[in-house]
């Protein structure tokens, strides 16, 4: 399996908003520590060693 | 007294005594229309055109000067065709289909608003907003040729609304001295600074947004293709954090620069500041600044809220009055537009008597919810536009970074989304869909345009209710108290009219609402299911 890069998540604007919501009241620490946890379950949720490999990749 | 609040771009209605004011008679008016910008004029001229008489009251004689508005959507054209000022707006307009959108020195990617074929208008035209009045007055002048009960009174501030059981009086100064109207609906069009709201001690909440944008519409013969360029964190001089280029008709270029939140708006705004930077901008695109003069400034902040209700009994907030979004994404005068549309048919046929009072309340829920909507798309852009904290600064960077290089931070990127017509979904009043059919077509959404013979489909919508009728056989016209349906048959459709009606199916009748809004679909014509249909409509529509 390949890192999809192509557009993939219904409603884009609606994600974003979210995702910034969960962020709202956080202090820069705070941040940091919610956004580990959620790759760390994101990564998880792939589990696939190359892609994850590829995504560290590009993300770079 | 009328105080002068700002200069207009044309005189499209120049002050003449009312003769109500010396006679002192309190004349008494169906509809009264305070405010003649887009949103009152299209009122009136849908009004009118119906043999509903309405009446425009504005405090100047014309057109605001500055282009302010520029940007009109296809379902605002739409509207414009059916009340007969469509055409000159397009032939003015600039057409346009591309965006780019820069991130510094870098083209993240561009856009093409990739129309559909088959639509008598286009997805969008930049077209300069005292145009737009104009045309909408010209098509006045033309409808009251033809008989239409409009009447436009330049110079005529209200100055005081009373409203009543049955009816409001209005308290009108002119330059001749003030006078007194009663009036059996108001509608405010009288913008985000609404004077009408004011008087009515009514609020007006929501969200501020700190920010402030220059505005610059430049003159120039520039060969920049007709194309919108964004640009994030531009590179240019003293650009700000976002900046804007996008061509109007008459050589007129719109420039948009941010500015931030604690600016000195005198000092910003002075000519020689403002050269300095759309010269920066300028000579980065072309090397060197080409001549140009400044046409119109300014620096505007915006808000995003809107009134809790759009119906105070018998008056009606319609336009800015009672909404006001951020200008990314268009939808401030385009949405007005569509209210105006929402009312005129419902008032109209109010006053008949072929419709109950409470349709008028459906006017409110309906709009109000196309507000939040717009207020929600608006909200979003200016959040990604102007980060408001750390985290959201970084995930906004994050999006532009990664945006040249992978397809799926694009749609992220959000500089505005382009306003589009809302569908009533699940609103009393919309009936049944009993058609394996389109999505874009079922009950609550507004009709897509697509080709029937040398014309279009919306040219056959023609302002009342309408029986759709795609294969098979004609139907009967359907009568519903005193409302009867206009039949449209189309015994062969073109290949866009059937993908975006039929789909799979090989026939289907749809009721229609004046406005273009769908009622209900079904397989099969059944005069007793549109019958129910269109008293759902008319008399369930408020439940």
């Amino acid at each position: 399996m390949n890192l999809n890069l192509d557009p993939n998540i219904d409603d884009p604007d609606g994600f974003y908003q979210e995702l910034l919501a969960a962020h709202e009241g956080l202090d820069k620490q705070q941040s940091d520590a919610l956004n580990a946890r959620l790759i760390l379950t994101l990564a998880n949720h792939i589990g696939d060693r190359g892609v994850l490999r590829e995504a560290l990749e590009i993300a770079k | 007294m009328v105080a002068v609040r700002y200069e207009t771009a044309f005189k499209l209605y120049p002050y003449t005594p009312v003769p109500a004011a010396t006679s002192g008679t309190v004349a008494r008016h169906p509809v009264v229309i305070i405010g003649g910008g887009p949103v009152g004029l299209a009122l009136a001229l849908d009004l009118g055109r119906r043999g509903t008489p309405a009446l425009v009251l504005d405090d100047h004689d014309g057109a605001g000067l500055g282009s302010k508005a520029i940007c009109f959507a296809k379902r605002t054209l739409d509207i414009a065709t059916r009340l007969g000022a469509g055409a000159s707006m397009v032939d003015k307009g600039v057409i346009w289909n591309v965006g780019k959108v820069f991130h510094g020195d870098g083209k993240l990617f561009e856009f093409n608003l990739l129309p559909e074929t088959g639509h008598r208008n286009p997805a969008f035209i930049n077209l300069q907003q005292p145009y737009f009045e104009k045309f909408l007055v010209d098509a006045i002048r033309t409808a009251q040729g033809h008989g239409a009960p409009i009447e436009i009174r330049g110079r005529n501030q209200v100055t005081a609304v009373t409203p009543g059981k049955d009816h409001a009086i209005l308290d009108i100064a002119t330059p001749d001295g003030p006078y007194k109207i009663k009036a059996d609906w108001v509608v405010a069009c009288d913008g985000a600074r609404s004077a009408t709201r004011d008087m009515l001690g009514l609020s007006f909440d929501g969200r501020v947004f700190e920010e402030n944008f220059l505005i610059a519409d430049v003159r120039m013969k520039a060969d920049f293709p007709t194309e919108r360029w964004f640009w994030f964190e531009p590179p240019f001089k003293d650009s700000g954090q976002s900046a804007l280029l996008h061509k109007q008709p008459d050589d007129i270029w719109r420039i948009d620069f941010q500015l931030g939140w604690d600016i000195d708006r005198d000092k910003e705004l002075d000519p020689g500041r403002i050269r300095a930077r759309v010269d920066a901008m300028l000579s980065s695109q072309t090397g060197s600044v080409p001549d140009y003069e400044l046409a119109w400034t300014s620096i505007y902040t915006f808000q995003c809220r809107r009134m809790e209700s759009f119906r105070h009994g018998n008056v009606f907030f319609a336009g800015d009055s009672a909404h006001q979004v951020s200008p990314f994404g268009a939808r401030g005068a385009n949405s007005g537009v569509q209210d105006a549309e929402n009312l005129a048919w419902k008032l109209d046929l109010v006053l008949k008597g072929l419709a109950p009072e409470a349709l008028l309340d459906s006017y409110a829920s309906e709009r109000e919810y196309g507000a939040d909507e717009n207020i929600l798309n608006s909200s979003r852009a200016t959040d990604f536009m102007t980060p408001k904290s750390e985290i959201s600064q970084t995930f906004r960077n994050a999006v532009l970074d990664m945006a040249a290089r992978a397809p799926f931070a694009r749609p992220f990127v959000n500089s505005g989304r382009l306003s589009v017509p809302c569908n009533y979904d699940g609103f009393p009043g919309f009936g049944v869909d009993a058609l394996k059919g389109p999505a874009v077509t079922r009950p609550g959404a507004p009709c897509p345009d697509a080709p029937v013979g040398q014309d279009f489909l919306l040219d056959h919508l023609t302002g009342d209710f309408t029986l759709l009728s795609i294969g098979g056989v004609a139907p009967a016209p359907v009568t519903q108290g005193e409302i009867s349906t206009r039949v449209v048959h189309i015994a062969d459709p073109s290949p866009d009219l059937a993908a975006r009606y039929l789909g799979d199916a090989d026939r289907a009748v749809y009721l229609i609402r004046p406005d273009q809004h769908v009622v209900a679909r079904w397989a099969k014509f059944d005069a007793q299911a549109v019958k129910d249909a269109l008293h759902a409509s008319l008399w369930g529509a408020h439940a």
